[in-house]
């Protein structure tokens, strides 16, 4: 154990516990595989804060990444946009950091004070891996204290996007849980009160009869009046637009409930409904929440300016100045520095661009740009600053026009689920049994027929089937959960269970983008491979580190001469051989139009020896995926690419023409309206910020992620590459939960035929109502939760 | 038996009570993070961590 310890801590980064691939940062006895991580180490010591490292053995994150600039928080419109308050003395401001995951995080930044006397206070909320901190103006800005917090390895992620929208999914949530105490402290205490009558009261108790009868209307007031206001307003509404929702035969139920509970209590004829009626809104609010409750987590809603920087530096006659992107103009000069994200399209002017386009396409190898190109915007150059001249304000760029379409200004709309439907004729049946059954005791027994009317409508009010759905869906979402796969609501189950038809998209989708694999083409011997491995460990670019890692071999020579050309090769002496890594025109090749992406060309001591290719790898299970899909579905691929890849791929799909290549965002888009024309139910599977188009229109956009935590463009749910191949059993898990709402539809309207039984003859006592409907409410609660359980069992989900 | 109303009554009036306590607990916000809280309550306070030292020394 002790010795497993000991080799870990040699190889592993102290900070981070990436893999050490120079040994030169030492510091304390301790190894780290970077400076990033060592300046953090070496704050966080002298600091007294070395406790970060006792909560967790491998609190950091790897720092490899260049800090950006923070000039723009500076700018007071940014600023006074940012912060959630701010007086003379103090701000506060909350802060969106993906870094954080675990206590040691929590532990550091809650001591943020102590690294900083300005700070007074800074509070983590983990599940939205946000801190709040609130400083004193005058001993640091906002500027200084998200340098502060770069500085220990947790820089904030700042977009204006995120930010505006918090706080209200909040107030609503905060409202329906004051609604559920009301009805809940109101159910409990009318239960309370109803027992006496429930069991029979003695000749002298009879005196409280009337006591515990007004209490009882006196606590369904705030009930039927607060917390069952929205059943009304819904009913009321739709019955406007003349439809019949699931609402209306609730509302009507707690409104005859009431009013006959009433007219008993006031004319002391008995004892009412209270009881049965706090209890059906209690139950159905409770049903409101669980399918309300969402992942805060997870932001599904997002759209390039979560993304995009909040500020871009612009020149002018030499002078820098940041300035808000809303206020970009076409014909302004603007510096883009190494890793910051380009907002608009824009020529080249100065400088070596080298854009990694993953946002956008998910592909992750970066690619070269000349002067006087065009780049689009969403690229994130990697090396060195440029310059550029913006062709085209934000919102009018070539990606960012795609939210100018109607896909995003409309809501999606969604097809009736199936309690939709079933309600209406649930409506309609309701009110002609309850009104011939008026009809027929005014014909034979008078007295009885207003009796057995509003029984019927208070029997059948449908709690157990207004709760069926939502608990099933919750059930189901929650075994998603398990498996990684995110749904936005619960509806997108039901929508799920009836997709037909599957759209792919290619790069970072069905090919997984961290398992890129490399290829020689050409002869190498064993000798010339560990030479070319000993080189690319010197280079930090990401195609030496995939190299390093691809050869696997443990660093034998170390190198003479080394020099670096960023974005085109790397050379130096190795062992006596001089070896040269890079692009053909490092190498001083004719230029060859290599037909599979970036290559990576070697020579050694001047002799060309072939060159390495990387090769896309299909995520694992990816067969058997679209093998399973095949037969009952219509599988369709739209990728950006262009067609190299098209002979492995023709395969996996049936049809060569349901393979599209170059395809633009728009494309995209116009494609899955055009499949959607044809009356199809279309599934989207994108990754990146080019998908996002057709992830919106399509009936349902699903985004595929490696890290819950990075960009995922917006969607309906967002699946974990891991789970790519659960797909077919994510499906017939949603095909089985829309059985189990059926099933339990069935078994709700059992109980709803005995109580109608009763109710129809006049026979109907509040106690029969009082154990009737928690029993079918109970009932279907067990029933739903246990049935999705099965059935996840059965597709191997739990 | 004239008890039971006031009994009633006082036992309404607690129960009120607690209601309103858990309104104020919404409002307050207390509810929003529930998983923070758990881990915040079980790091040592700096300065009790060194007291706890001096005294396990002190016994031996």
């Amino acid at each position: 154990m002790l010795k497993e310890n000991v080799t870990s801590s040699e190889t592993h980064c102290f900070h981070c516990g990436e893999d050490i691939i120079v040994r030169q940062y030492t510091h304390n006895d301790k190894q780290f595989c970077c400076s990033g991580c060592k300046t953090v180490y070496n704050i966080l010591t002298e600091h007294n804060l070395s406790n970060y490292y006792v909560y967790n053995k491998i609190p950091g994150k790897t720092q490899s990444k260049i800090t950006s600039n923070f000039d723009y928080l500076e700018v007071t419109q940014v600023v006074s946009k940012l912060v959630d308050f701010e007086d003379q003395f103090r701000t506060i401001v909350t802060l969106y950091i993906p870094a954080i995951h675990c206590s040691s995080c929590i532990w550091l930044l809650e001591h943020l004070h102590l690294l900083q006397s300005g700070i007074l206070q800074s509070r983590i909320d983990f599940l939205k891996k946000q801190v709040s901190v609130t400083f004193k103006n005058d001993e640091i800005n906002l500027k200084q204290l998200v340098q502060l917090l770069c500085s220990i390895g947790y820089e904030p992620l700042i977009s204006f996007q995120d930010i505006v929208k918090k706080g209200q999914s909040r107030k609503t949530e905060r409202s329906l849980i004051t609604k559920i105490a009301v009805a809940g402290f109101c159910f409990g205490n009318v239960m309370l009160l109803s027992f006496p009558d429930y069991f029979g009261l003695g000749d002298f108790e009879r005196e409280f009869k009337d006591f515990f009868g007004w209490l009882n209307l006196s606590f369904s007031l705030p009930v039927v009046l607060y917390s069952g206001k929205e059943y009304f307003v819904s009913a009321w509404t739709n019955l406007k637009a003349k439809r019949l929702n699931l609402d209306f035969p609730l509302a009507l139920g707690i409104l005859v409930m009431f009013l006959r509970s009433a007219y008993e209590i006031i004319s002391q004829t008995g004892a009412g409904f209270v009881d049965t009626l706090c209890g059906l809104v209690f139950f159905l609010l409770i049903g409101k929440w669980m399918q309300e409750r969402t992942f805060h987590h997870i932001s599904f809603e997002r759209d390039y300016r979560s993304y995009f920087p909040v500020a871009v530096t612009t020149i002018n006659h030499g002078v820098e100045r940041p300035i808000q992107l809303s206020d970009l103009k076409t014909g302004d000069r603007i510096l883009i520095r190494s890793h910051e994200i380009l907002p608009a399209d824009a020529i080249l002017l100065k400088g070596e661009a080298e854009i990694d386009f993953s946002f956008v396409t998910g592909e992750s190898i970066p690619v070269k740009k000349t002067l006087g190109e065009i780049i689009y915007a969403g690229g994130r150059q990697l090396s060195g600053s440029i310059e550029m001249e913006v062709l085209k304000p934000v919102s009018q760029s070539y990606l960012t026009q795609l939210w100018n379409n109607n896909a995003f200004i409309e809501s999606k709309k969604r097809i009736k689920t199936f309690s939709d439907t079933a309600s209406r004729y649930f409506s309609i049946i309701l009110l002609i049994i309850a009104l011939s059954a008026g009809i027929f005791w005014i014909s034979t027994d008078p007295s009885k027929a207003l009796a057995s009317f509003t029984s019927v409508l208070i029997i059948a009010c449908p709690c157990a089937l207004a709760l069926s759905s939502p608990f099933t869906l919750a059930a189901v979402l929650s075994v998603f959960d398990k498996n990684r796969f995110f749904l936005k609501n619960t509806s997108v189950v039901e929508e799920l269970a009836r997709i037909n038809t599957y759209v792919f998209d290619k790069t970072g989708t069905i090919t997984n983008p961290n398992a890129a694999g490399l290829q020689f083409n050409g002869t190498i011997i064993d000798g010339q491979m560990q030479l070319i491995s000993d080189l690319a460990r010197n280079s930090g670019h990401l195609l030496s580190r995939e190299l390093t890692k691809f050869i696997h071999k443990p660093a034998i020579y170390s190198v003479q001469e080394y020099t670096e050309k960023i974005g085109r090769g790397i050379s130096g002496k190795v062992n006596g051989n001089y070896v040269k890594l890079g692009s053909s025109t490092f190498l001083n090749l004719p230029l060859k139009s290599s037909s599979s992406g970036s290559s990576i060309h070697v020579m050694i001591n001047d002799v060309y020896v072939g060159f390495f290719t990387i090769r896309q790898q299909w995520r694992n299970g990816f067969k058997e995926l679209m093998l399973k899909l095949s037969i009952e579905a219509d599988l369709h691929l739209l990728s950006g690419d262009h067609d190299h890849e098209r002979k492995q791929l023709i395969p996996f799909f049936e049809d060569s023409r349901k393979l599209h290549f170059e395809q633009s965002p728009q494309d995209k888009l116009d494609y899955i309206q055009q499949l959607q024309k044809e009356g199809k139910k279309v599934l989207m599977f994108g990754d990146g910020l080019n998908d996002s188009g057709a992830l919106k229109q399509s009936d349902l956009g699903i985004a595929i992620t490696d890290n819950i935590n990075n960009f995922s463009p917006g969607c309906d749910a967002i699946l974990d590459g891991l789970s790519f191949h659960k797909i077919p059993q994510f499906i017939q898990q949603a095909k089985d939960g829309v059985k189990v709402i059926r099933m339990s539809f069935i078994i709700s309207l059992m109980y709803n035929t005995v109580g109608l039984y009763f109710a129809v003859q006049g026979l109907l006592s509040p106690l029969m109502a009082a154990i009737l409907m928690p029993l079918s409410t109970i009932t279907i609660i067990l029933f739903t939760s246990v049935a999705v359980r099965l059935f996840a069992h059965k597709n191997k989900l739990l | 038996m004239n008890m039971i109303y006031l009994l009633i009554g006082c036992s309404i009036l607690l129960a009120l009570l607690f209601l309103l306590a858990f309104f104020w607990v919404i409002k307050s916000g207390q509810n929003d993070d529930t998983f923070t809280p758990a881990v915040r309550i079980l790091f040592d306070d700096e300065v009790a961590e060194k007291e706890i030292e001096i005294s396990d020394e002190d016994h031996t």
